[in-house]
């Protein structure tokens, strides 16, 4: 009785594991029926179920607290995928376009990856923060697929050939603030807070500290918090304070930044404020007293207020769509799919071809590929994936971001 | 000397807020015996509640403290009825969990009604900053409105639970609730009044501390509520001059600790404290020596 169980049971695991097997092996089969799944329909209903198209999937943090920026790159994103679908598609075949949520943890993100790729993903766009990405990239290289990052900023988020990223690197940011201070001589004094909880600000403090040695700037005071101590910044402002900074360097995020300046305001210190691309957004916070951040300087690869043409018809699209001024995730998302369509076109490929395909064509194509777009002109990428292009620093005034 | 001087001033600031959320969770944790890890999140709750009606409807903020206070009073009856009342008879581990849970219960709620996008909190107080010596000690309103508002709670609790009939209740409920009852107290009753005393202090705390830091989150309430909790058992829990001390030194070592040791290191100074004072004085600063008898 006991062996019968046991063969039965033996019987079963062995089919179900079959099962798998054959699933996973032809998911393009399944393609038609998984579409339904798609977060977004706009792009698959002007396309007949027939025909082929190009598969490009998302991911990013479209809840908890990073949700702020998922949602600005799904949506960036997608205007510039129905920009493209209206326009006759890439090489004829038009988008499809799905975005899964990682809540900004890399476990999440791996599974969002795995959805992906049984819907039939082809291309990925993202993560679109750090460490679900430097997780999801050891993925896409295992499965050699053509992956750009929006935002992804740490170092490792690209370290494997077939990775691209759109903007700055940690290092690179940290890099040319120094240069911006220096060569602009805004300061001979200069403080640095930084999150030593956050690959990003630590990355940055880091290259920014190795770069202040070239520069005719002294760093006078240094000083950290982390994630369980993000409330309180007066010894911080204090050290800074004390240690007679002329300029305070803030390489993290805006949440911070803003308690950061209350605490300036109320201890009456009134540095120059620069920060870096994190500061996006600063504006936006609800009920935010903005004659804090007057003067604030950032890093910022995209201004909303620019009078540049193509940035004026993202903006216009963006507002129109989403009801909200695009910042600066939803332009690097804009260019990002831009970038693969521009790759696409120089390998001249058809969604026939498979991923690990698509990916080598695409990698070829990568390194002629000369791209103009919201966040940068005449963008060029190198072996590394890094895009070459000028950074770009901002100033708050009367309570907007203007291009300096 | 100033910069000490000052640095001990923001300890002391952060201190207090501290010690008022410290108040509630000794309270609760002095006469139900029960840890409320909810706590830090009711007072999320309050600090949402004025943000709503200040900020949004445009309240002054005198209404809308007194609104915040009567909802987070309900609030925290409503969570002693629902969650903690049924497991009274239930093993410790089993309300301590259920309390872990009101908590997530309390953040996504939030979460979902407000979003997770910081909000920037506007300042209730409106006491001007004193300035000393030549601009390089600024003392803040929020401080000093903090500061009094948690010396001013502490006496008035200890007067409250010495001297009223509901307050030597909650002291025979607290000693004994076996006997409490069978002497006449109504115990459950006497849970639910300190729970709403607990709550309405919450929804004070939480006015205080967004008015001191400004950025309000679905999350805002965990972390100072857990290091309230250390101050509360630093201190001694179950003692309301405890819990007001353990506070204020808990800020003023945090504070010194980041400017003269290491700002990396402020957490690790204040937990090795913590250890040290326990290994010395296992009930607290100023907790009751109990003798178990076999």
């Amino acid at each position: 009785m006991k062996k019968a169980l046991s063969l039965l049971l033996v019987g079963a695991m062995t089919l179900s594991l079959a099962a798998c097997g054959s699933s996973s092996d032809d998911s393009a089969a399944t393609d038609s029926a998984t579409t339904e799944e798609t977060t977004t329909s706009e792009s698959s209903d002007s396309e007949g179920s027939g025909e082929a198209t190009f598969k490009i999937g998302g991911i990013g943090p479209t809840t908890g607290s990073a949700a702020v920026y998922g949602i600005a790159v799904e949506n960036g994103a997608q205007i510039a995928i129905n920009e493209i679908n209206e326009a006759g598609g890439i090489n004829g075949y038009q988008i499809e376009y799905n975005f899964q949520d990682d809540e900004n943890d890399a476990e999440r993100a791996v599974n969002a990856y795995n959805t992906l790729k049984d819907w039939g993903m082809q291309v990925l766009m993202g993560t679109v923060t750090s460490t679900p990405c430097v997780a999801v990239v050891e993925n896409t290289q295992a499965d050699n697929m053509f992956q750009i990052t929006p935002s992804g900023t740490a170092v490792e988020c690209i370290q494997y050939p077939n990775a691209y990223r759109m903007c700055f690197s940690d290092p690179n940011q940290g890099v040319e603030s120094a240069k911006y201070i220096g060569e602009n001589g805004l300061a001979s004094t200069v403080a640095i807070i930084y999150d030593s909880s956050d690959v990003y600000s630590s990355g940055i403090y880091e290259a920014f500290a190795q770069e202040a040695e070239n520069q005719p700037f002294e760093i006078v005071s240094v000083s950290s918090f982390d994630s369980s101590n993000n409330t309180d910044f007066s010894v911080q402002v204090q050290q800074a304070k004390d240690a007679g900074a002329e300029l305070l360097f803030m390489p993290f995020y805006y949440t911070e930044a803003s308690l950061v300046l209350a605490e300036c305001n109320s201890q009456g210190y009134e540095p120059v404020f620069f920060g870096c691309d994190g500061m996006d957004g600063i504006l936006a916070v609800e009920n935010f007293d903005t004659t804090l951040a007057e003067d604030l300087m950032y890093l910022a690869p995209f201004v909303a207020s620019s009078e540049d043409e193509q940035v004026q018809s993202f903006v216009s699209a963006y507002e129109a769509a989403y009801g909200e001024t695009p910042n600066q995730f939803a332009a690097d998302a804009y260019d990002s799919i831009y970038v693969i369509k521009a790759a696409l076109e120089a390998a001249g490929a058809d969604p026939s071809m498979s991923v690990s395909d698509l990916c080598d064509a695409m990698m070829t194509a990568m390194s002629s590929v000369t791209y103009s777009g919201v966040t940068g002109k005449d963008i060029t990428w190198g072996e590394d994936g890094e895009p070459n292009k000028a950074p770009l620093v901002v100033q708050i005034q009367d309570g907007v971001a203007v291009e300096l | 000397m100033i910069g000490f001087v000052s640095y001990l001033v923001n300890g002391i600031s952060l201190g207090s807020v501290y010690a008022i959320i410290a108040l509630g969770y000794t309270m609760v944790y002095g006469i139900a015996k029960m840890l409320n890890f909810a706590h830090g999140d009711v007072i999320m709750v309050g600090a949402f509640v004025v943000f709503s009606t200040v900020t949004g409807m445009g309240l002054p903020p005198v209404i809308g403290i007194l609104i915040s206070v009567v909802v987070c009073t309900v609030l925290g009856v409503v969570i002693e009825r629902v969650a903690y009342k049924p497991l009274r008879q239930a093993s410790k581990l089993a309300v301590l969990i259920t309390a872990i849970g009101v908590s997530y219960f309390l953040q996504n709620m939030a979460l979902l009604i407000y979003g997770a996008n910081t909000k920037s909190f506007t300042s209730v107080v409106t006491v001007p900053a004193i300035t000393l010596a030549d601009g390089a000690l600024v003392i803040s309103g929020e401080t000093i409105v903090t500061v009094i508002a948690c010396v001013i709670i502490m006496i008035a609790l200890s007067l409250f639970i010495k001297y009223s009939k509901s307050g030597r209740a909650m002291l025979a409920v607290s000693e004994d609730s076996g006997a409490a009852q069978l002497m006449g107290v109504n115990v459950n009753s006497t849970i639910a009044l300190t729970f709403a005393i607990g709550s309405a202090l919450a929804a004070i705390a939480g006015v205080l501390l967004c008015s001191s830091y400004p950025s309000l989150t679905p999350y805002t309430g965990s972390m100072p509520g857990i290091k309230a909790f250390v101050a509360a058992v630093f201190g001694g829990i179950g003692s309301i001059p405890g819990a007001f001390i353990g506070g204020i030194l808990l800020g003023i070592i945090e504070i010194l600790g980041r400017a003269y040791i290491s700002t990396q290191l402020s957490d690790a100074i204040v937990f090795a404290v913590l250890i040290i004072v326990l290994l010395v004085k296992p009930t607290g600063l100023l907790g009751k020596q109990i003798q178990e008898k076999v």
